[in-house]
């Protein structure tokens, strides 16, 4: 699959994203914000930074650019669509998918490894296609934990009770941290979330520095492949 | 020209002595307008012109076969093979930083990023060095909390890794933090660019930021005079930064340097458009026309001499051939970044400031660059240790206590409340998180190797014996380096000192300048470029004395670097190289209020060859880690590389006892060539090293004489992580700062 990186002004870790994307087995390219045609790539990755600068709120200026138009579009038609860190936050920003992040209950940005665990989705519709896809969603029921690294001053998870009741029932919930690695105080240790349809998903921790061995853990490329299914 | 409020010459308000000033009127051949005379005032500060060390600088070799740039452009640059280069520079941001720390900190890390790109390298790492008073003190909180969310909020915005540094906690830092930032860049040789302007009839063009009042008389004012009371009205004369401004010029600039738009680029950094025109004039052998009605301003009704010498930030001087300027103009507003043509390259050999069109200040070149007049200093030895003693630690207290004491020492104690503020990842490349291993390493698959950097400076041991202080610093990088299997290429430096202008600081300048020439001379590692920072005293005196040296090696396998932890249980530990430790500067000397002057001189031949040792040895995967003995001696050593592990040791220092040592310096006496090591036996000991004990157990045990000790793990570790809390508690900035 082709994988597009969408790169603002203030994306920090649209390369690295780029890499993972390449090392995880596919094509990938970047794609200017401004670009309203994705270019047909497959799927798309918002990667992390610091779009616009954080000014106003974090993702709150990307999420108007030429290119989430397209992605919102994507999105619709059930294309993976990937939001990392700043990209999750745009994510949420453009309402593809629920919440919101607030600033680090202590109030620092903090930058280190954190334990998640992966969480299935309660029902298969649109579900995976692909091998690895199919082989993601048994290790999720296994309940393994993926070392994946944490970097933000604005990760905290926020929902409503009822909107989380609601995540939770529908399986929208994608990745929790483990136990005493809840960095950021977000609402019931939540790392990342998934839309209903399960094609869009948004979390924190950055799985595009978990790649390569030498750099850290490998588990994040199972972030990305997991979504592989979902490339039409 | 007076102020009559004082009478007080302008000139003399601004930094300039009589002399000088009368130097100036001769070289113009009339009196400086007010425009001039801030110009002249900006170039020819200690800031800028390095009047009070540049003929010691002198001294320093800066020539070798790796060297791609050396002192003079924007960074040094040093060869990586298959066509690449790393670029990197350390500069300081002491006095903004002192006076106001989130943004005097943020700055320093944007300036120097600046550095570097505008040499066409893409910044890859960031490391700073730190000082402050001790952590008890409300201040020194206040700082530190300030300076480390200042270097995070720049650094990581950007999207440059914070990959390492140091920070020492000391006294005579209390009302003179010292903030130092180093920044590593990367590319392809022959994409750089150098900053001399060329080409008569070429466009001069400002990018990024436009120009506001920040910042104005900054290397004057701030960064060439003593601090003092009062410095809250200094407050204006530090910089406001924005770095996702300049993530934008960074990327703008790294394209149009790619294709190949730009003659030349140079930064705007200490005194503005002055020094950046007057460079890049002075390097080209040039004159520039400047029309500041041409500069995109933030305040519209600024003067011309305010326009000259404003440090607002994130703005880059490019010369560019006029058919090119659209071009340029267009990938500029592709980065939503500003514009302007404000100038032309001429070849009258003057910067000429106009203002729409008509010449408001016109000087030679070679006056207000390279007119400055140089300064001998009048160095005198003191007497005795000038600084304070403060006692911390009972005169009674037992080796276990000494240990714990030692650990928890804010300069010696993990420094993970730090680090972890910082983006340590971002760009693919970090092999070595901070703490990981003795020295950063980063991986270049573009290249097919790996650099490792260390940057170091223990201003304590500097001030008990300037000359081999100085030499222990690089002695401290070159061992950091050859933990991970790293050889050094190049060095660069930021020497942190007080008044020269007095005899002390004086002479401690001149010895730790030549303890580093000669240091370096004897390593053969070149001095690529470096950064002065005089004037560093507060009302009790002047700080340490404080070169901070930064050192980049190559390793070929980032796959072959050794953790600074023990790996396992069972592995033996070997002590390696000419170590000789003494109490003299040591942790414990301070902690005991000890310290007096005397420091003993390194033997620079035998740690060079244990660093080649250890080198080699990590590089072919012989030993399982590798450590340097450094601040709280083999104790603090063997701690630390338990402590990381999860795992206990057990060793004997006898054999340091056969050296001649005291128990208690075999335990925690501090010097330079010393290297624990842990793996297999018969590999250790076919090294040349000493097996000295046995990873394992739950309790870190050392056997010497009658200062034996047993500390348990749990608590060792407790006390090496009290940091954390201790710089949690930040309270509200000191009244008076």
């Amino acid at each position: 699959m082709i994988w597009g990186v969408l790169q603002f002004p203030g994306s920090c870790d649209e390369r690295d994203a780029l890499h993972a994307c390449k090392v995880v087995g596919g094509e990938a390219r970047l794609i200017w914000h401004e670009d309203r045609d994705l270019g047909g790539v497959g799927g798309v990755v918002v990667p992390g930074g610091f779009s616009y600068g954080d000014y106003l709120r974090p993702g709150a200026i990307a999420r108007f650019s030429p290119a989430m138009e397209a992605v919102a579009e994507l999105a619709a038609a059930g294309g993976p669509v990937l939001g990392i860190c700043n990209g999750f936050q745009v994510l949420c920003e453009a309402g593809l998918l629920p919440g919101a992040l607030l600033r680090n209950e202590e109030l620092r940005f903090i930058c280190k490894q954190a334990d998640l665990i992966p969480l299935p989705r309660t029902s298969d519709v649109d579900g995976p296609k692909t091998q690895a896809g199919v082989e993601f969603s048994a290790h999720q029921h296994e309940g393994a934990t993926l070392s994946i690294p944490i970097k933000h001053g604005e990760g905290r998870y926020y929902a409503p009770d009822d909107v989380l009741d609601e995540l939770e029932a529908k399986g929208q919930v994608a990745y929790r941290y483990a136990a005493g690695h809840n960095p950021n105080g977000s609402v019931r240790d939540i790392a990342g979330v998934r839309n209903e349809r399960g094609n869009v998903v948004g979390l924190m921790p950055h799985p595009e520095h978990a790649v390569d061995p030498l750099t850290g853990s490998t588990d994040g490329r199972k972030v990305f492949e997991a979504l592989e299914g979902f490339a039409g | 020209m007076s102020d009559a409020s004082t009478d007080v010459p302008r000139y003399r308000e601004l930094g300039l002595t009589d002399s000088e000033y009368a130097l100036i009127v001769e070289k113009l051949g009339r009196e400086p307008n007010a425009v001039e005379l801030a110009m002249f005032s900006l170039l020819w500060s200690e800031h800028c012109a390095y009047k009070h060390s540049r003929k010691l600088l002198r001294r320093l070799p800066t020539e070798g076969p790796r060297v791609v740039m050396g002192p003079g452009e924007n960074a040094g640059a040093v060869d990586v093979g298959s066509g690449y280069a790393v670029a990197f520079k350390v500069e300081s941001h002491n006095h903004p930083s002192a006076v106001e720390p989130f943004q005097g900190a943020a700055t320093g890390v944007g300036g120097i990023l600046r550095d570097v790109f505008a040499i066409g390298a893409r910044p890859i790492a960031v490391l700073d060095s730190l000082r402050f008073g001790e952590l008890d003190s409300v201040r020194s909180r206040h700082l530190l909390d300030g300076a480390v969310r200042g270097i995070g909020h720049y650094g990581n915005s950007i999207g440059v890794p914070t990959v390492g540094g140091e920070v020492y906690f000391e006294e005579p830092y209390e009302h003179n933090c010292l903030v130092n930032a180093m920044c590593i860049g990367f590319a392809k040789t022959e994409d750089m660019v150098r900053a001399a302007a060329a080409g008569v009839g070429n466009a001069v063009v400002l990018m990024g930021a436009s120009t506001g009042r920040d910042g104005i008389g900054g290397a004057s004012v701030l960064a060439s005079a003593e601090l003092g009371e009062g410095d809250d009205s200094k407050r204006p004369t530090v910089q406001i930064g924005d770095p996702f401004e300049e993530s934008k010029v960074l990327e703008c600039c790294l394209e149009l340097l790619a294709k190949g738009l730009l003659v030349s680029l140079q930064d705007l950094g200490a005194a503005g458009l002055t020094s950046s025109a007057g460079e890049m004039a002075s390097a080209g052998g040039v004159g520039i026309d400047i029309d500041v009605a041409t500069v995109p301003l933030r305040e519209a009704d600024m003067e011309p001499f305010e326009i000259m010498v404003s440090e607002s930030q994130e703005r880059m001087l490019a010369v560019v051939e006029p058919s090119r300027v659209d071009e340029v103009r267009a990938i500029c507003d592709k980065w939503q970044t500003g514009s302007a043509q404000i100038g032309v390259v001429t070849d009258s050999g003057h910067i000429r400031i106009l203002k729409a069109g008509e010449v408001v200040g016109d000087m030679p070149v070679d006056a207000l660059v390279d007119g400055c007049p140089l300064y001998d200093l009048s160095p005198a030895a003191p007497a005795a240790w000038v600084y304070g003693n403060r006692a911390t630690l009972a005169a009674d207290a037992d080796s276990a206590a000494t240990l714990l004491a030692l650990l928890a020492a804010p300069s010696i104690a993990s420094k993970k409340w730090i680090f972890q503020q910082y983006d340590s990842i971002v760009g693919s490349r970090t092999v070595r998180r901070p703490e990981a291993a003795d020295a950063a390493v980063l991986q270049l698959p573009e290249s097919g190797n790996a650099i490792a950097v260390s940057i170091d400076g223990n201003g304590r041991k500097v001030a008990c014996e300037p000359f081999n202080g100085t030499v222990e610093a690089v002695l401290e990088c070159a061992q950091n380096l050859a933990c991970v299997g790293a050889e050094p290429l190049g060095l660069t430096n930021c020497l942190n000192f007080g008044n020269p202008e007095k005899p002390v600081p004086a002479w401690q300048l001149d010895r730790a300048i030549s303890g580093l020439a000669a240091a370096c001379e004897e390593l053969g590692v070149p001095v690529v470029g470096g950064n002065v920072s005089l004037y560093n005293e507060g009302p009790d005196g002047p700080i340490y004395p404080t070169p901070v040296v930064g050192m980049v090696g190559e390793l070929p396998d980032p796959a072959r670097t050794a953790p600074s932890s023990f790996a396992k249980e069972g592995d033996a530990i070997g002590l390696l190289g000419p170590f000789a430790p003494t109490l003299h500067g040591s942790e414990l000397a301070k902690q005991r209020g000890e310290l007096e002057a005397g420091l003993p001189e390194p033997n620079v031949a035998a740690v060079a060859a244990a660093c080649a040792t250890v080198r080699e040895a990590v590089r072919a995967g012989r030993v399982a880690s590798a450590h340097d003995v450094s601040d709280g001696g083999l104790a603090c050593a063997l701690a630390e590389c338990a402590i990381g592990a999860g795992l206990g040791c057990r060793a004997d220092l006898q054999e340091l006892r056969e050296r001649g040592c005291t128990p208690e310096e075999a335990l925690f006496g501090e010097g330079t060539g010393g290297f624990v090591l842990s793996g297999d036996r018969a590999e250790l000991e076919a090294l040349g090293a000493r097996v000295i004990g046995e990873v394992g157990g739950t309790t870190i045990e050392l056997a010497a004489g009658d200062r034996s000790l047993v500390v348990g793990l749990l608590d060792a570790t407790e006390a090496w992580r009290s940091l954390d809390a201790r710089a949690e508690s930040v309270a509200e900035p000191p009244a008076d700062a």
